[in-house]
């Protein structure tokens, strides 16, 4: 099945390679322009973040070329030791941990801290993708589907244990992958319609969301065929929802402790806590909303060289962009994220075994859900969720799965054009 | 099964999220115009640059008042790092609990920021501050905060100058917001009166801040930025040798010295006893002194000169000789006699003894009561009106255009418009028609219902220099150099009687400093004209008032004196007006050292407050 030839440089995807340099250039002016001092503008200096980010690009680029050196069986060989070995680091963090800026998820290895949490992401990928391409590995099973759980909630409940909510959160993006996989898609809708509904019922009045639920279903159903069965599936449909919304609500009402409350109404922009992420998310906004159409200009964002923008080299880095490069260079911003996620999505789909396809899938999927978490807390349409914009953010580990994560997708993808090669 | 459509859904579902964002982009940055000014808001912070307050001289030039710089302490707390606790107490000298206790304080203020100074300590001392400056370096997060305050070169003229303050609530609403919390502003005086001149005006440079409030440069290289405006420097009418020489006078007496310029309506000197040091009210202690100052039972605070209304005794006979003349039923011929006062109708006004009958030259110089009480009934109870209140209702408009009776304008805050009783007051006190002159019999000789501010006085003696008109009394001679513009301190004020009767009155009034009832206040080559007065009052013993002017041609100065619960206008208030008569004129007053002498030892305040049946309250209407 897999051929026994070495990828050249000319096979692998320029427009992957080219969008992942932009994005790490970019972000790195992104880095410096948020610690410039005009009283003292370094070049370099290794003891600021933009030195050490560049010193990190360094190490990225030559491990990524590491991978693009390798025999591509490697990954899909190694997939498990990896995803154990990454799993044992994160246990690790348990004895041999250090604290750093109130997070307990570092490891310290000489000079460097790293962050294995980062790192399971990839591993991850690689043996979901390797058990789900297995022979006689049929999604529908139980047992498969079982293990699949268990491969992606392992390392999820560990980082939550270390507290690190929003790095756990990633691995839901997985349900992507298997749903690509053959997850039937009213699962997934379920999920997201559950998780809206939520908020919707803390946000407005139950008794207006019944309202609207009655009238959607009346209008669906003028617009459809008046089957027997599809009147009852909305009329039930809207039943189910309206209770649930209902119990939402009571269990807010009566049942949350008040600082609860506070905290799920902060979040849900109800209460504006001015010192705490109501405070990050309105500076957030003011600093990406004052960029204008053209932006202040590169060195220029008021906001964020004031330190006004909390997290301005990490998880809030969209809020320079936003700043110095105003509604054109966020609209290029998005247009470039959305052209690497269609050209990931696009490779994997045309991937002829289907380990590379899922785990293409499972890039795709980590990516999306990074970028739509982070970029949408900074617009204060998502909740404050620490996780970083994956190739922007300040963050040796970070950058370094990123890249390893990607970069292992070129390589396979590199081999299939290989194989066509061979084919011929 | 073929999934691979899946990745369609799935691409849509990343270009919804992402036409999502760019919409939100959109709001944010093109739509929603308010992110522009709330950054703004963040980075930029007005400093206010405070402009020095204008100077303030006497008409000589001597400086009164000028500017002197005050160090407030000032604190941020989340800067405060291993400080020495013990060494800075004992630099600024307070305990360690007061240390604590003053944290807490400013710990519970509202709208308490960590990042952003507090005030720790107002107003240090110069040596306290001394000390700090050499320290400070040790006692980070402390800073010493510059801003000024007033100093009074002498501590003279307190009732002229005034005092300033920090601007009230109501103040900084009715300023639009240009005043801002702690800004001083005049209280009272010409700090008041001319708050708009000296104030100057504030600038503002505009600052870009971190979100820490540190200060990060200018803003558009201060484009933006205005420059503060100092205050006018303001030459004051005031004669400060003249101020200085009437304040020892009446040292340790209640009463007022009011002296004019006749001929510009300039104020020489005002002079409000008991007074106080200015310099009581500025600095770390005006809370302490003006509270003491309040509720001191002599009022040192209270303007006597402009607001304090007494009964002018005989020195309204000056008037009455001038309204008499011209209303026709008095000439320099008529003459009353006299025989211990007068009689009419059961009523009786004491009168002391002396040569009768008299003319008006010799009435006026003898100050006899029983002429002046004909005068009056002659003017009141003229046939040549119909009705006593239509007669009466003329002599009113008469002795109100001596600018009595109502507020003149001075510039000066908390002046009194004194009381001329008009002929509705005493139909409501005895009835329409029910009153005539005898009724009113008082009034003749100064006594009953009148009231008249020293002020008043002054500016009536004016008058009569003149010959027959007033300029409106006031005390700031010129703004930056050039003359105070005002019109209404550039216009003659006639009075309503012609200039051609003044003459006898005047020869009187020359009579009286001569040979009359204040032979006291004569001196060898000045014509003096005066009249002496002593008002009886409901509170004690009478006041003694005296009101003159000199030389008799081409007077230089006008001047009023009372001196509360005193006696006879000879023995204190004439003498006084004497002497500052002569120090304004020939800048001596050592030419009768005895005199100066039992003046500036006279304490009356002492004695009356020791005599419990009288009290030292002022009438006031």
């Amino acid at each position: 099945m897999i051929h026994q030839q070495q990828s050249k440089p000319s096979s692998v995807d320029w427009l992957i390679l080219i969008i992942y340099y932009l994005f790490v250039v970019v972000g790195l002016l992104c880095i410096y322009a948020s610690v410039y001092k005009e009283t003292n503008p370094l070049i370099y200096d290794n003891t600021m973040n933009y030195g050490k980010q560049l010193m990190w690009i360094g190490i990225s680029s030559f491990i990524g070329l590491l991978i693009l050196l390798l025999d591509d069986k490697f990954f899909y060989a190694f997939a498990y030791p990896i995803y154990g070995l990454t799993i044992l680091l994160l246990l690790a963090v348990f004895v041999f941990g250090t604290e750093i800026n109130g997070s307990s998820s570092w490891i310290r290895v000489g000079g460097f801290q790293i962050q294995p949490a980062e790192f399971v992401k990839f591993s991850t990928a690689l043996a979901l993708a390797k058990f789900l391409s297995g022979y006689n590995i049929n999604f529908k099973q139980f047992n498969v589907k079982a293990i699949v759980a268990a491969m992606i909630l392992l390392p999820m409940l560990i980082i939550l244990l270390q507290n690190e909510t929003g790095s756990a959160l990633v691995f839901v993006a997985f349900s992507l992958v298997l749903y690509r996989e053959g997850l039937p898609g009213w699962i997934l809708l379920l999920g997201v319609s559950l998780i809206f509904l939520s908020v919707i019922a803390l946000l407005v009045q139950p008794l207006y969301i019944v309202i609207s639920l009655v009238v959607i279903g009346i209008i669906l159903l003028a617009l459809v065929q008046r089957t027997k069965l599809m009147i009852l599936l909305t009329v039930s449909i809207i039943a189910l929802s309206s209770l649930y919304v209902s119990s939402i609500d009571y269990v807010f009402q009566k049942v949350l402790q008040p600082h609860q409350k506070s905290r799920i109404n902060v979040l849900l922009g109800k209460e504006m806590d001015l010192k705490g992420a109501g405070y990050n998310v309105q500076q957030s906004k003011i600093a990406i909303g004052s960029g204008g159409v053209l932006g202040k200009g590169f060195l220029q964002g008021t906001q964020n060289k004031f330190r006004f923008v909390p997290e301005q080299s990490t998880d809030f880095i969209f809020c320079t962009i936003g700043e110095e490069y105003g509604f054109i260079g966020s609209t290029v911003f998005v247009i470039l994220y959305l052209l690497l996620m269609w050209r990931i999505l696009f490779l994997a789909e045309r991937q002829r075994n289907k380990f590379n396809r899922i785990y293409g899938y499972s890039v795709v999927s980590v990516l999306f859900f990074h970028f739509m978490v982070n970029v949408g807390m900074t617009l204060g349409l998502m909740p404050v969720i620490g996780i970083p914009l994956p190739f922007f953010s300040y963050g040796g580990s970070a950058l370094l799965s990123f890249t390893l994560l990607l970069f292992i997708f070129i390589r396979l993808d590199a081999n299939r054009v290989n194989e066509l090669r061979g084919g011929e | 099964m073929d999934n691979s459509y899946k990745s369609k859904i799935l691409f849509a579902v990343f270009l919804i999220i992402g036409i999502t964002y760019l919409s939100r982009l959109f709001y944010l940055q093109i739509w929603d115009e308010s992110y522009i000014r709330y950054a703004q808001n963040n980075v930029l912070q007005e400093q206010t640059i405070y402009p020095a307050r204008g100077l303030i001289y006497d008409r000589n030039g001597e400086l009164l008042v000028y500017n002197d710089a005050i160090y407030d302490l000032s604190v941020i707390p989340e800067q405060v790092k291993d400080l020495d606790t013990v060494a800075f107490c004992e630099v600024l000298a307070i305990s360690k609990e007061d240390f604590l206790a003053r944290f807490q304080k400013i710990k519970k203020q509202k709208g308490y920021v960590p990042y952003r100074p507090s005030v720790f300590e107002k107003q240090l001392t110069i040596p306290t501050y001394a000390r700090f400056q050499e320290m400070l370096f040790d006692f980070k997060g402390f800073y010493v905060e510059v801003r000024t305050d007033r100093k009074y070169k002498h501590s003279n003229a307190a009732h002229i100058m005034g005092y300033i303050g920090e601007v009230s609530e109501k103040m900084i609403e009715k300023s639009n917001g240009y005043y801002r919390m702690g800004d001083f502003i005049g209280i009272s005086g010409v700090e008041r009166s001319y708050e708009n001149d000296l104030g100057g005006v504030k600038g503002i440079r505009y600052l870009l801040v971190d979100s820490k409030s540190r200060a990060q440069g200018r803003y558009k290289n201060g484009e933006f930025d205005t420059a503060a405006i100092a205050g006018k420097n303001i030459k004051l009418s005031i004669d400060y040798k003249l101020q200085e020489l009437g304040e020892q006078l009446i040292q340790n007496k209640i009463g007022s010295i009011v002296a004019i310029e006749p001929a510009t309506g300039e104020i020489l000197a005002l002079i409000s006893s008991p007074s106080y040091d200015p310099n009581l009210l500025i600095g770390r202690d005006r809370g302490k002194n003006f509270a003491a100052l309040s509720n001191d039972l002599t009022k040192p605070l209270f303007n006597r000169p402009l607001a304090a209304p007494y009964p002018p005794g005989s020195i309204f006979k000056v008037i009455m000789s001038l309204v008499g003349q011209q209303e026709k039923v008095l000439f320099p011929s008529t003459s009353y006699g006299c025989y211990g006062g007068f009689n009419a109708g059961g009523l009786h006004v004491g009168c002391h003894a002396h040569n009768s009958p008299l003319a008006l030259r010799g009435g006026i110089a003898i100050s006899c009561n029983a002429y002046f009480c004909n005068v009056y009934r002659s003017l009141v109870n003229n046939q040549h009106y119909k009705k006593t209140e239509l007669a009466y209702k003329e002599f009113y408009r008469h002795v109100t255009s001596f600018g009595l009776g109502h507020k003149l304008g001075v510039d000066l805050f908390g002046e009194g418009g004194g009381f001329v009783p008009t002929a509705e007051y005493y139909d409501k006190i005895y009835g329409r028609y029910r009153w005539q002159a005898l009724t009113t019999i008082s009034l003749g000789i100064g006594q009953g219902e009148l009231g008249i501010t020293p002020l008043q006085m002054a500016n009536a003696t004016a008058v009569v220099a003149n010959r027959g008109y007033f300029m409106t009394p006031h005390i700031v001679k010129k703004i930056n150099n050039r003359d105070n513009s005002k019109a209404e301190f550039k216009t003659k004020h006639w009075c309503s009687v012609d200039t051609s009767y003044f003459q006898i009155v005047i020869d009187g009034m020359e009579d009286v400093v001569n040979h009359g009832t204040a032979y006291i206040a004569r001196i060898p080559g000045i014509a003096i004209c005066g009249k002496t007065g002593t008002a009886q009052n409901p509170h004690g013993k009478d006041h003694s008032v005296f009101f003159a002017f000199a030389p008799k041609d081409n007077p230089k100065i006008a001047i009023a004196v009372v001196i509360e619960n005193a006696g006879f206008g000879a023995t204190w208030a004439a003498p006084i007006a004497s002497l500052m008569i002569e120090e304004y004129l020939t800048r001596k007053h050592d030419t009768r050292i005895e005199l100066v002498e039992r003046l500036v030892k006279a304490d009356l305040i002492h004695k009356i407050k020791n005599d419990s049946s009288t009290t030292i309250k002022t009438k006031q209407r």
